[in-house]
């Protein structure tokens, strides 16, 4: 498959990345690259396969829904870029 | 002792408890050892060495007055037979306790900065301990600082680190492998006596191969992931890289082992991974698997491991040519499933509650776009949008589902091969450590490295990396077995008879050298 810059561009878009307009053919190849190599897989016979979804073949795993304390919150704060008292600071989003 | 960072942690281990050493003099020499050599090798983000000295005093303190303590109670117990209890000493030391260790920086240690080698997390402090930092405390087991990487782990030569260049102790203007390059060469270069790394996609074997030193990625599921800055989630294991086989399956038996905080960690029995490394290897069957020896692979590697071959069969193992036709597929599988998970992994970093927040921004979407772009490196934005486009509507079926299938028969094909042999013997990488700068503008053929490592980690099996020679630059060739799931004992055990016979530390040792 053939990715258009517009697609690129999109696909950044969604990821919250800017790409620069002189960074676009770089980027465009690279991916161009790799999917032309991904192209290799269309020979093998996959018909009868099912997908692995995750890489363990266990049943699902469960545990009791219970809340654990966190002792160090101060340790989690002193990472925040921007915090007031003890909350994380954003732009504001409603107007 | 000049020569006690050549040492290996079973030969540190024998000497505290003979008392010919104490940890105070093993961590001094390591940080003497740091002083000289780390302005050539790089191999650090973060040093903690003067923790690491304080620490080691603290344990010597212990261990002496624990012996104290054995002491008097020995007399107490000769004098006087009525106390039948057993001495108990509160502060029961671990045989590793007063070890130095280094730690890949994606692991997290509470306290110290943890950067991934990326601008995103430059100054990030993990308010926690991973699960296997943890354990390596519990053992009183030293760390001496974080290990440099590539950018949040991908990358097969650490040259894609935001934070520097580390060079290869064998040579200075080769790069050390990645992603775990740091911990590899500083196990190399004697900077630290073993260490940790993670392995997504070969990251802890084609290093190992590359500085001459043993890496093992275990089977998944095998070590706990808590902690662990996620990659690629249903790939990623952390794993050891020591100088020697038995040093591995030691630092395997400390950090093996379920955790309840990593649901995709197996419940296996405990097992002590040293016990069956004498064993001789009459009965074991090597499978060889041509297409790991086919295009693409250099000559000199291939006449490398077709001497270790030959030594497999003087030692009694059976070795066979055999089929895994596997190689390809599971590299193009492995950059849509990695890069899948990687860009939903990756999607935390938005610059609120931790690591890079850009300095122009009006709207959030502007804060997450600035900080995003300003904070990842080139190859992690590459992955990204990798990720995210064959995760887009439309092109999910072609690509994502389709690598989840190939992984199903990719996992088949293995099966089969070890329902006839007992190990897998492949090559770790197509070449030995390559030139600074010589792949750095090729995404796609500095993804080849991983040709003959990706495939382990789409099948879920461990794998061991340890050098069987030399080529005429004198650079390590590394040699790759693979066992089947949870058989690491059976992968250690042929990988030390091996190393017992060729004694490549005794014969090879890395130049510092710009060559």
């Amino acid at each position: 498959m053939t990715v258009s810059k517009e697609e690129l561009l999109h696909i950044a878009n969604l990821a919250d990345l800017k790409i620069k307009d002189e960074e676009v053919d770089k980027y465009l190849n690279n991916l161009q690259d790799i999917l032309n190599y991904t192209e290799l897989l269309n020979s093998i016979d996959l018909k009868d396969l099912d997908e692995t979804i995750g890489a363990n073949d266990s049943s699902d795993v469960f545990r009791k829904d219970e809340i654990i304390d966190f002792d160090n919150k101060e340790g989690i704060m002193e990472n925040a870029p921007e915090k007031e008292r003890n909350m994380f600071k954003i732009p504001k989003v409603l107007n | 002792m000049d020569n006690i960072t050549n040492l290996t942690v079973h030969e540190l281990v024998e000497k505290l408890k003979s008392n010919e050493l104490t940890s105070e003099e093993i961590t001094k020499a390591y940080i003497d050892r740091i002083n000289d050599k780390e302005k050539d090798v790089g191999a650090f983000v973060t040093l903690t060495t003067d923790d690491a000295e304080k620490k080691a005093a603290e344990i010597d303190k212990k261990r002496n007055a624990n012996a104290q303590m054995h002491k008097e109670d020995t007399k107490a117990n000769v004098e006087s037979q009525a106390n039948s209890e057993n001495p108990v000493c509160n502060d029961e030391l671990s045989e590793f306790a007063g070890i130095p260790i280094g730690i890949k920086d994606n692991l997290c240690t509470k306290g110290v900065k943890t950067t991934c080698s990326s601008k995103m997390l430059e100054n990030f402090v993990s308010p926690y301990d991973a699960t296997v930092v943890e354990k390596l405390n519990k053992e009183g087991i030293i760390s001496l600082g974080k290990l440099n990487m590539d950018e949040f782990a991908m990358g097969s030569s650490t040259e894609n680190s935001a934070i520097k260049i580390t060079h290869n102790p064998w040579d200075l203007n080769r790069v050390p492998g990645g992603s775990s390059g740091g911990s590899a060469a500083a196990v190399a270069g004697d900077l630290v006596p073993w260490a940790l790394g993670s392995d997504t996609g070969g990251s802890i074997r084609e290093p190992a191969a590359f500085c001459g030193v043993v890496g093992l990625k275990p089977t998944y599921g095998l070590v706990s992931r808590y902690g662990l800055v996620a990659f690629a989630s249903s790939l990623d294991q952390v794993g050891p890289i020591t100088k020697d086989v038995k040093d591995c399956a030691m630092l395997l038996n400390i950090i093996a082992g379920h955790d309840e905080k990593d649901s995709t960690s197996y419940n296996v029995e405990k097992k002590d991974y040293t016990k069956n490394l004498e064993k001789g290897l009459t009965g074991i069957k090597i499978g060889v698997p041509k297409e790991f020896f086919g295009e693409g692979i250099n000559i000199e590697v291939k006449e490398q491991l077709e001497k270790a071959i030959e030594t497999y069969k003087k030692l009694g193992a059976t070795v066979e040519e055999t089929t895994l036709n596997v190689a390809k597929a599971s590299l193009a599988a492995y950059y849509i499933i990695a890069c899948a998970e990687a860009s939903s992994n990756l999607g935390r970093f938005d610059g609120i509650r931790y690591g890079y927040r850009a300095k122009d921004y009006t709207t959030l979407k502007e804060l997450y776009v600035n900080s995003r772009t300003e904070g990842f490196g080139n190859e992690v934005k590459r992955r990204i949008i990798l990720g995210t486009y064959v995760l887009s509507s439309g092109y999910y079926d072609a690509y994502y589902k389709k690598a989840q299938k190939v992984r199903t028969y990719v996992k088949n094909e293995f099966n089969k091969a070890f329902s006839k042999y007992d190990v897998l013997l492949t090559p770790v990488s197509p070449s030995t450590a390559f030139k600074i700068g010589e792949k750095c503008n090729n995404p796609l053929e500095m993804y080849l490295a991983d040709i003959c490592t990706v495939s382990i980690n789409i099948a879920s099996v461990p794998a061991i990396s340890l050098p069987c020679g030399v080529d005429s630059n004198g650079m390590p060739v590394g040699m790759q077995l693979i066992g089947n799931r949870f058989e690491e004992e059976k992968i250690l055990n042929v990988a030390y008879k091996f190393e017992q016979e060729i004694k490549f530390r005794e014969n090879h040792k890395p130049s510092f050298k710009n060559k």
